[in-house]
């Protein structure tokens, strides 16, 4: 899973589906927490889960307003197209 | 087979296929639609793992909340269909070159190193480290401060997130 979201992330030009596979490889990390936590009967690795959880829900809200500005700025979700923050 | 191992097959398969699945769709909203069906399956798993505080956030957070969010933006964008895999040729063959990389590390990591054989299974001490009564007197006495930063830091995050779609950019 985590290696389809660094596929996704470096082949799609969508904006917001390079955000959901961001998503996707959170998850993945998250998954291996959870697996060695319940492994080893050590609840700390999901207590981080659930501050990565929280984290993520930050991000994803920051992420989309931020792709909601840019779209009204420049109709365009091809991140190649946006590339006002280049030199 | 027992039953445990019939549904922990059929979540992953679930899991890898829907991901896949994900990043392959051209049509964002159908994406995201299997994005959801992934983190479904993944908080089945969590359950079979014994994790049901987790589980449930998983669905609530991510399944409910992360991605009703992902779908009103790309209803409100509405995005035309892009090509897919419409890049240059070069960037397109590092990109899986890449992936590829990362595949063969996590492979290696699996099965070569091979596991260290000090920690060990443990079912009734995983059982009860599931459960919110554990995980809540966790997180309220021991990790008290960072569950404050967390709740600062989602606050900021609302605001950052009205300041910046409300603004019109100059």
């Amino acid at each position: 899973m985590f290696v389809v979201g660094v596929a996704g992330v470096l082949t799609r030009r969508n904006a917001i589906i390079v955000f959901m596979s961001i998503e996707l490889m959170l998850n993945s990390a998250n998954l291996s927490l959870v697996t060695f936590s319940s492994f080893s009967g050590n609840p700390v690795g999901q207590l981080f889960v659930f501050f990565v959880m929280a984290v993520a829900a930050a991000e994803a809200a920051v992420g989309l307003a931020i792709i909601i500005a840019l779209f009204r700025n420049k109709p365009t979700l091809n991140i190649d197209e946006i590339n006002i923050l280049k030199w | 087979m027992t039953l445990e191992l019939i549904l922990f097959i059929i979540f992953a398969l679930i899991c890898a296929v829907t991901s896949v699945l994900m990043i392959t769709r051209s049509n964002p909203i159908i994406s995201a639609l299997f994005l959801i069906l992934n983190f479904a399956a993944l908080a089945g798993i969590y359950l079979l793992l014994h994790a049901q505080f987790i589980a449930v956030a998983q669905v609530i957070v991510y399944a409910g909340a992360i991605m009703v969010l992902f779908l009103f933006v790309i209803m409100l964008l509405r995005p035309e269909k892009e090509k897919l895999l419409a890049i240059a040729p070069r960037l397109k063959i590092s990109a899986f070159v890449l992936a590829f990389i990362v595949l063969v590390q996590l492979v290696y990591m699996i099965f070569v190193s091979g596991s260290s054989g000090s920690v060990k299974a443990n079912a009734e001490m995983s059982i009860k480290a599931g459960t919110i009564e554990t995980i809540g007197t966790e997180l309220f006495s021991k990790y008290i401060l960072p569950v404050e930063a967390v709740g600062f830091l989602l606050l900021a995050a609302a605001i950052g997130a009205l300041v910046l779609a409300k603004k019109k950019f100059e």
